[in-house]
C-alpha cells in the first residue's frame, strides 16, 4: 500500500532551511501538552501513535527501514507497514503482540511539543492507565467505529475523569472500515454522550478518524465532508494545558529542599504547584502557620520578578521562620487546610491486597507520613460504575475509604489541586508503591475529638508501683511455647512484687476480639486492638506481657511505634516449623495440614520473623524455665 | 498576562528535571551523577547547577572511563568539574586495563568490561545508592518504558516487568537492602529539546559536535575519526581529512561521524531537523542482539 509509505504529511517547515535563527526564535516559544491514549486491544491505538510520530517526522529513515523489515517479519498488517511495531517496545511484548506497560512517546508540531502516555487497554492493567493519566492534560479515548462504545470505553472514560482530566477526545477510529458513514459516527457520539454525562463529563470532542489511513489526523479528510470540527492535531495544538489553569489558583509550593550554602543564605526550593509569587508577597508556612514575606526568587540566571505554577524555584524569606522539607509555602491570607483524617478514593496497584488498619507510608507532595486506611465504604465496579460492598481492595480495584495519618498533612481536595490532593501509598516492608489515591475532604471528626488531659500522669502511676512500665511482646509460631514461657515470666515477676498483666492470644479472642477471624485483615485488627490495650496498661504503670503469634512485621512495628521509646521489648520465641509441628500441643497443625483449618500461620499463611528482636529465645537449646529466667534478667538487670 | 504565564516546553522540562534532582538529593543517602561528557550529560549537569544554586550540586560526578574517549572529551570533563565546584571521580576497570581490553580487538567485550562492569564496580566501591544518568526516552525503545526512578537489584539488573508505578510527580525512593536507583532526570527530553536548551543557555559542549576538518577513515559503513595513534590502520587504509562532526559521542573507535559543515549551534540544529537518520545510528552498541539489544544490556546492568 504505497499511499501509507508516502512522504510524511508534516513536511518540515521551509523556514528551517531558509532562516534557522528565525525558526529557532519561533520554536523556543512552543508550549507542551501531555496526553494519554486509551483504547481496547484492537482499537488501533499503537497504530494511531505510530501515525502521529510518522506524520510529524519523528521517524527516521533507518527506523523506517527497520520498521518495513519488521512489518514483514512479525507485523499484523500483511505486507503493509505496521505502525504498531514502532511503539511496542519491549521484546516480551513484541513476541506476545501486546503492549504491557506505560510507555512515553514524543512528537512535535509547529505549535506544540507533545508527550504521549501509551497505556494498554487490558482490564488487568488499570494501574497503568491511572499512572499515565496522572500527568495528562488530555485523554484520547479510542473507539473502533465497527464496535462502538464497549465496556472498556466506559472504564477508560471513568478513569480519565477520576484522575481529573478535563479535556476528553472521543476518537472514533477505523472510519475507513465503515465506509466513512456519518450515521455510524453520530450514533456512537450519542451513546457516548449519554454515558459521559452520567459520569459528570460535560464536554468532550468527538472526531472521526482513521489512524491507518490518516483521515482527520493532521489533514481534514475528503472522506468525511460531513464533519466540520477540528482534526486531531488541530485540537491537540489549541486545547488549554493544565499548567495554564493552575497558574490562576492561589499560590502553593511544597518545600523540597532547604538551600543553605553558608550562614548568609537560606532559601527554600520547590516546584510551584499552583498560583504565582512575587517578591514582597505575604506567605504562610504550613502546617506551622507562621508568616513571612518573600524577599527574593533566586535562580542561576538571576533573581526573578515573578514565578508561576510549573516552575522550579528557590524562595527567600524576610524573617527567620522555621521551614523544612514537607512544609508548604502558601499565600498568607488563603492557605490550604491541615488535617489528619480524610475521605479518599484509592486505586490499589499491588498483588497483595490492602489491609485495613495496617500502617503504610503515604507520600503527598513532599510530605511522607504514616497512614492507616479503614475498611472501604464501597468499591467501584469500573465497568458498570456500581458501588459494591468491600472488605478490602485487590489489584486494580478502586474504592472509597477513610484514612488517618499519624501527623497532620497540608492538603487540598484533588479536584482543586493535583499536587496537594494526589498521594501514593508505600508498603513499609517491601517498599513497593502499592496504591495511588486522591483526597476528597477532611473529616471534621479529626478536629472534634480532643485528648482529655488527666491529672494523675503516667509517670505518677508508674512511680506508685515503683517500676518502669514495659511491654514484653512475645511472637512466634503456634506451639512455639509463647504462652508457657509468658506465664512463667509473669509468675517470676509477681514474686518480685512487680505489677504485671498477661494478655494471651486465645483469651483475648474470647472477649475483646471475638468478632475477628483469621484473615490477614482480621489479624492486623487483632494486633492493633491488643496494642492499644497494652498501651493503656503501660500508661497505668503496668508491665504488660503479650503472647500472640503476631505474624506480620508491619503490625509489630506499628505497636512498637505506639509505645514510649524503650518500653517495647520484642521477644522472639524461635522454634522451627518442624519442631512446632512435631509438638502440636493443640492438634492445630494436623487440622491445618488436612485443610480443615484455613489461614494457619506457617502452613498457608506467612510468618515474618523479627529481623532484630530485643530478645531471641532459641527453644531448641533452652528449657522454658531457662528462657523465662533469661527474659526476666533482661527486664530487671 | 495569562499568556505570559504559559510556560514554554523547555521551561516545563527544565522545571521537571530540577524537581527530580532535588527529590533524589532529599531522599537518597549517597547520590552521584554519572557524567559521560556528551551533550545529554552537559544538559543534566547544567540542570543540577540550576537546581541547587547558589550551593554547588551536593554530589560528585562519576566518569566511568574506558580510556578510549575522544581527547576533547577529557579536556571538557576536567574543565566542567572545576567550574561546577564538584568532585570528579574517574573510574577505570582495573581488570580491563590489565588485560588491555580495547574496541579494536575485543568487540562487545570492550563495552561489557569497561562500561557495564566498570560502572557496577564503581558504584559498589563508593557505595552510591542513587545514580543520575542522562538517558532519554526518545533514544531507544526499551527506554521509552523505563521509569524516571529505575530500580536495580544488588547485582545491578533491571526487571522491566516489575517496575514501580510512577504517578504525578511523586517518586518513591525507598529501597530494599542491596538495591540501588538509577534516576533519569531528562527522560522526557528529545534530541531537539537538548540542542535548543544548549543554544538558549550557552551550555558548554565538546567541540566535536561542530564540524571541522578531521582525520578519518571509512570502515564497515561508518566514518571513524583517527583521534590518536592507537588507531590501527588496516592495509590500504589512509586517514583522509574530512569536514565531519558527531551527533553522539562515545569511545572514538565505536562512534561514527557524519560529514557536515555545521559549525555553529543553529547550523547543527538545522542539520538535525533536516536529517533523515536517527541519532544512535552512529553507535555500534545498539545493533547487537537484534531489536532487543539495549533491553538485554540493561537487564545485565548496563546503564
Amino acid at each position: 500500500m504505497t499511499d501509507v509509505v508516502a512522504d510524511p504529511i508534516y513536511k518540515t517547515d521551509a523556514l528551517i532551511a531558509e532562516d534557522i535563527d528565525q525558526y529557532l526564535k519561533v520554536h523556543e516559544h512552543k508550549t507542551m501538552l501531555r496526553f494519554i491514549t486509551c483504547g481496547s486491544v484492537d482499537d488501533g491505538k499503537s497504530t494511531l501513535i505510530g501515525r502521529l510520530l510518522y506524520d510529524s517526522k519523528m521517524i527516521f529513515e533507518d527506523q523506517l527501514a527497520a520498521l518495513e523489515a519488521d512489518s514483514k517479519k512479525v507485523g499484523t498488517q500483511g505486507q503493509e507497514i505496521d505502525f504498531a511495531l514502532l511503539v511496542d517496545g519491549l521484546a516480551a511484548e513484541r513476541e506476545q503482540g501486546i503492549t504491557i506497560d506505560v510507555a512515553y512517546r514524543f512528537f512535535a508540531t509547529e505549535k506544540r511539543k507533545f508527550i504521549v502516555a501509551d497505556t494498554p487497554g487490558h482490564e488487568q492493567y488499570t494501574r497503568n492507565m491511572v499512572t499515565g493519566a496522572s500527568t495528562a492534560d488530555l485523554a484520547v479515548i479510542l473507539v473502533d467505529a465497527r464496535k462502538g462504545i464497549l465496556t472498556q470505553t466506559r472504564r477508560h472514560s471513568y478513569l480519565a475523569h477520576l484522575l481529573g482530566i478535563r479535556n476528553i477526545v472521543l476518537a472514533v477510529n477505523k472510519m475507513d472500515l465503515v465506509g466513512y458513514d456519518q450515521a455510524i459516527f453520530n450514533r456512537i457520539v450519542m451513546t457516548y454522550r449519554a454515558f459521559a454525562s452520567e459520569l459528570g463529563i460535560t464536554r468532550f470532542t468527538p472526531i472521526p478518524i482513521s489512524g491507518f489511513k490518516g483521515d482527520n489526523i493532521t489533514l481534514r479528510s475528503d472522506n468525511t465532508p460531513w464533519y466540520q470540527g477540528p482534526t486531531l492535531i488541530d485540537h491537540l495544538e489549541t486545547v488549554e494545558v493544565n499548567s495554564a489553569a493552575d497558574a490562576e489558583k492561589p499560590f502553593r509550593m511544597p518545600v523540597q529542599w532547604v538551600n543553605r550554602p553558608n550562614l548568609d543564605f537560606r532559601g527554600f526550593s520547590g516546584l510551584i504547584a499552583t498560583g504565582s509569587v512575587r517578591p514582597g508577597d505575604a506567605v504562610r508556612v504550613l502546617p506551622s502557620g507562621k508568616t513571612s514575606s518573600i524577599t527574593r526568587i533566586v535562580t542561576l540566571d538571576g533573581d526573578l520578578d515573578e514565578a508561576v505554577a510549573g516552575q522550579s524555584v528557590t524562595l527567600c524569606f524576610a524573617d527567620e521562620v522555621d521551614c523544612s522539607r514537607g512544609d508548604v509555602i502558601a499565600l498568607a491570607d488563603n492557605p490550604p487546610q491541615v488535617a489528619d483524617q480524610f475521605e479518599s478514593t484509592i486505586v490499589w496497584m499491588s498483588d497483595e491486597a490492602m489491609l485495613p488498619g495496617r500502617p503504610y507510608w503515604l507520600k503527598i507532595g513532599t510530605q511522607t507520613v504514616s497512614a492507616t486506611i479503614q475498611q472501604p465504604k464501597y468499591q467501584v465496579n469500573v465497568n458498570t460504575m456500581d458501588q459494591l460492598a468491600a472488605k478490602t481492595l485487590e489489584l486494580n480495584a478502586i474504592g472509597v475509604a477513610n484514612l488517618s495519618t499519624d501527623k497532620p498533612v497540608v492538603f487540598e481536595p484533588y479536584k482543586d489541586n493535583r499536587t496537594l490532593g494526589g498521594f501514593i501509598l508505600i508498603d513499609k516492608i517491601s517498599n513497593a508503591t502499592v496504591a495511588a489515591g486522591m483526597l476528597h475532604f477532611s473529616l471534621r471528626r479529626a478536629q472534634n475529638v480532643h485528648w482529655q488531659a488527666t491529672d494523675v500522669s503516667r509517670d505518677h502511676h508508674a512511680a506508685l508501683k515503683n517500676q518502669k512500665p514495659a511491654v514484653l511482646w512475645f511472637t512466634g509460631l503456634s506451639g512455639a511455647g509463647k504462652s508457657t514461657i509468658a506465664n512463667l515470666v509473669e509468675k517470676k515477676l509477681a514474686r518480685m512484687n512487680r505489677h504485671t498483666f498477661l494478655l494471651d492470644g486465645d483469651n483475648v479472642r474470647h472477649g475483646l476480639n471475638r468478632d475477628l477471624g483469621f484473615t490477614d485483615a482480621d489479624r492486623v485488627e487483632n494486633i492493633r486492638r491488643v496494642g492499644e490495650v497494652a498501651k493503656l496498661m503501660t500508661d497505668a504503670g503496668l508491665i504488660v506481657i503479650t503472647a500472640f503469634i503476631s505474624p506480620f512485621r508491619s503490625e509489630r512495628d506499628m505497636v512498637r511505634q505506639m509505645m514510649q521509646p524503650g518500653e517495647f521489648i520484642e521477644v522472639h520465641i524461635d522454634t522451627s516449623l518442624a519442631d512446632a509441628e512435631a509438638r502440636d500441643v493443640k492438634g492445630l497443625y494436623k487440622k491445618a495440614r488436612s485443610g480443615e483449618l484455613k489461614n494457619f500461620t506457617g502452613i498457608d499463611s506467612p510468618y515474618e520473623a523479627p529481623v532484630d528482636p530485643e530478645i531471641r529465645i532459641d527453644t531448641a537449646n533452652l528449657t522454658a524455665e531457662e528462657a523465662a529466667d533469661l527474659i526476666v534478667a533482661r527486664l530487671i538487670p | 498576562m495569562a499568556d505570559a504565564k504559559t510556560l514554554t516546553h523547555l521551561e516545563r522540562l527544565e522545571a521537571e528535571s530540577i524537581h527530580i534532582l532535588r527529590e533524589v538529593v532529599s531522599e537518597a543517602e549517597k547520590p552521584v551523577m554519572l557524567y559521560s561528557v556528551g551533550k545529554d550529560s552537559a544538559v543534566m549537569l547544567h540542570l543540577a547547577r540550576k537546581a541547587f544554586y547558589p550551593s554547588p550540586p551536593p554530589f560528585p560526578l562519576l566518569h566511568v572511563d574506558t580510556t578510549w574517549k575522544f581527547q576533547e572529551m577529557y579536556k571538557l570533563r576536567d574543565r566542567m568539574a572545576r567550574e561546577s565546584g564538584m568532585e570528579l571521580l574517574v573510574y577505570q576497570n582495573p581488570e580491563a586495563k590489565e588485560r588491555g581490553i580495547n574496541p579494536f580487538d575485543h568487540g562487545a567485550l570492550h563495552t561489557d568490561m569497561w562500561k557495564t562492569e566498570g560502572l557496577k564496580q564503581a558504584l559498589n566501591l563508593y557505595g552510591f545508592d542513587a545514580a543520575f544518568g542522562g538517558a532519554r526516552r526518545d533514544e531507544e525503545k526499551s527506554r521509552a518504558k523505563e521509569r524516571i526512578f529505575s530500580f536495580r537489584t544488588a547485582s545491578h539488573g533491571w526487571d522491566p516487568k516489575n517496575q514501580r508505578p510512577e504517578l504525578w510527580n511523586l517518586y518513591n525512593a525507598k529501597k530494599n537492602k542491596g538495591e540501588s536507583i538509577r534516576i533519569f532526570p531528562i527522560s522526557n527530553w528529545t534530541e531537539l529539546d537538548i540542542w535548543q536548551y544548549i543554544h538558549l543557555n550557552d551550555v558548554p559542549i565538546v567541540p566535536l559536535y561542530f564540524a571541522e576538518q578531521r582525520p578519518t577513515v571509512e570502515r564497515d559503513g561508518m566514518l571513524l575519526m583517527v583521534d590518536d595513534d592507537r588507531f590501527p590502520l588496516r592495509p590500504g587504509e589512509e586517514p583522509v581529512m574530512r569536514s565531519i562532526r558527531f551527533r553522539t559521542l562515545g569511545c572514538y573507535p565505536l562512534t561514527g561521524a557524519v560529514e557536515s559543515t555545521a559549525k555553529t549551534l543553529p547550523d547543527v540544529i538545522q542539520e538535525t531537523l533536516l536529517t533523515t537518520t536517527s541519532e544512535r545510528q552512529g553507535r555500534a552498541i545498539d545493533k547487537d542482539a537484534g531489536g532487543a539489544g539495549m533491553e538485554k544490556k540493561k537487564q545485565e546492568g548496563y546503564f
